[in-house]
């Protein structure tokens, strides 16, 4: 069986934001509803679900089905820090194509606390020494692709501005108001060059997806083509796994790399085939490091892409049309599926005033602790 | 704070404790007991040299999880002649007054006062004076 065999039945999504009222399992049943409403399937029409978290707490997952009165089939809590959700629609997809499963559900969950995320990634001792600051991690690679590749502090304040215009549009964003760069500028120093405005908002939210063997229905339905996730390799001192020592040597190809040139393999596609896309930009420089570890602009030309509108709405291959995760806020096991829902929409044509026209074939990327980086390819 | 980070000679010079493998001869740091490139455990400990270059780096302005010390600190990526980059504070919390490729040189500086009052210290590599 072909990668063409597995389709997206429905989606649903709880907005991204804070929500002090509401538990995750209250909100996970809001996006798991929506997406069996828009599926058609009722209690026991999926064979098996795959929940995505990293902040849930045991069996996380489960609780969202026990809310709903809908256990019995296998529960897979699935953790891949930003690329949770992902891993969650890539175990499902796997299950389907294999022939285990007609119909399964994903879902991604998360209540992040407020504050800089304290993780169980890092060592006591690091955390002691100051040495697990996320941002600051964030800042040395902003500053690594500003020294090779061309990028500047104007440069990274577009990418906000970009995706603050796009996120107005996106009902489930939590920002909602567009950003000029000065605005970007001016906002506090977190660590040189990041701004404020520059690093997303760890949040809370949900999505679902439903996913299904294809039985070549009427109406084009959306595919999934791809669903790769992959992990670092050992050596490169700035990637997601934040290790305390790396090689000298820039050879290294990242996650993202591997898992984007495993995607476009899958699906016989290359980056040139596509109409839309939605990347990690946990800050405003990741965005730009995406573009071209998937391919999207060559090495070095990631400052001149944002710079000539390319990524805009209106441009060659709009980015983040969602207002990405510097507009929604990042849930971390949300996150992946809230962009696979973004897609679903686009190539339906069913995303309103922020439609990408025309968008047939579209790329979901995170990347995050661990590390791991997921690719998913839709088509239509 | 940890042992095994890295060690002081009694001239007060201090020195990172890095891993050397036998097997495929990368070097890391902290020293491990398995090789993280090629999972080997003929791991051998060994001083890295006390002085780089500066590669990357920033300024931290809040205080991170678990972080009990002061801001700013400056922070980043200094490389070694034994050809590794290494996560580190920065003696300069100013990056206006760092550039790339700087001599830097190990230092072992106060972090906070631990539990008896007693002083913690931790590495950290500052501009080269000498
Ligand atoms: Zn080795």
């Amino acid at each position: 069986m072909s990668a063409a065999d597995v389709e997206i039945a429905g989606v649903g999504i709880h907005p991204f934001g804070r929500f002090d009222a509401k538990s995750v399992t209250e909100m996970g049943v809001a996006a798991v509803r929506a997406s069996m409403a828009e599926a058609g399937v009722g209690r026991g029409g999926f064979q098996a679900a795959f929940c995505g978290t990293a902040y849930g707490g045991v069996a996380a997952g489960h609780k969202v089905l026990d809310a709903l009165g809908m256990t019995g089939m296998p529960i897979f809590d699935v953790e891949a820090g930003c690329a949770s959700g992902a891993a969650a629609l890539i175990l499902a997809a796997d299950a389907i194509r294999a022939g285990q499963h007609d119909t399964a559900l994903v879902y991604g969950i998360e209540k992040m606390p407020r504050g800089i995320i304290r993780s169980s990634f890092f060592e006591p001792w690091r955390e002691e020494a100051g040495l697990a600051a996320t941002p600051a991690y964030f800042a040395l690679r902003a500053q690594r692709l500003m020294h090779e590749s061309g990028v500047t502090l104007d440069h990274l304040a577009q990418v906000v501005v970009k995706n603050r215009r796009h996120g107005v549009e996106n009902p489930a964003a939590m920002f909602r108001r567009a950003v000029s760069a000065e605005e970007v500028l001016a906002s506090r120093v977190v660590c040189e060059p990041l701004r404020l405005w520059m690093l997303c908002s760890p949040n809370e939210g949900a999505a679902a997806v439903v996913l299904r063997r294809s039985a070549g229905r009427s109406g084009r339905p959306v595919k999934v083509v791809a669903a790769v996730l992959r992990s670092h390799l050992p050596g490169n001192v700035l990637s997601e796994a934040t290790p305390m020592s790396g090689r000298v040597d820039d050879s290294i190809p990242p996650p993202t790399t591997l898992a984007a040139r495993a995607a476009y393999e899958t699906a016989g596609l290359g980056p040139s085939d596509l109409d839309v896309v939605e990347c990690q930009d946990t800050d405003a420089a990741r965005e730009l490091l995406s573009y071209e570890e998937l391919g999207l602009c060559p090495r070095g030309d990631a400052g001149k892409t944002v710079e000539d509108g390319a990524t805009e709405m209106d441009g060659r291959l709009p980015v983040n049309p969602s207002g990405g995760l510097l507009s929604k806020g990042e849930p971390l096991g949300a996150s992946a599926l809230g962009q696979v829902v973004e897609l679903t929409l686009q190539l339906r044509g069913d995303a309103g005033p922020r439609q990408v026209q025309g968008a047939r074939t579209g790329l979901a990327h995170t990347v995050g602790r661990g590390a791991n980086a997921s690719v998913v390819l839709l088509n239509r | 704070m940890r042992d095994g980070l890295f060690t002081m000679a009694t001239d007060g010079s201090a020195r990172l404790l890095g891993g050397w493998c036998g097997t495929c001869g990368e070097r890391h740091f902290p020293s491990t007991a398995s090789c993280p490139y090629c999972s080997a455990e003929d791991v051998t400990e060994a001083p890295l040299s006390p002085t780089g270059t500066l590669w990357s780096w920033t300024a931290v302005t809040a205080p991170p999880p678990g972080y009990g010390g002061e801001v700013p600190f400056g922070f980043g990526v200094v490389e070694l002649p034994e050809r590794i980059r290494v996560i580190t504070r920065i003696t300069e919390a100013d990056p206006a007054r760092l550039r790339r490729g700087q001599v830097m040189r190990l230092e072992i500086v106060p972090l906070h006062r631990g539990e008896d009052d007693r002083p913690v210290v931790t590495y950290a590599f500052g501009p080269d004076e000498r």
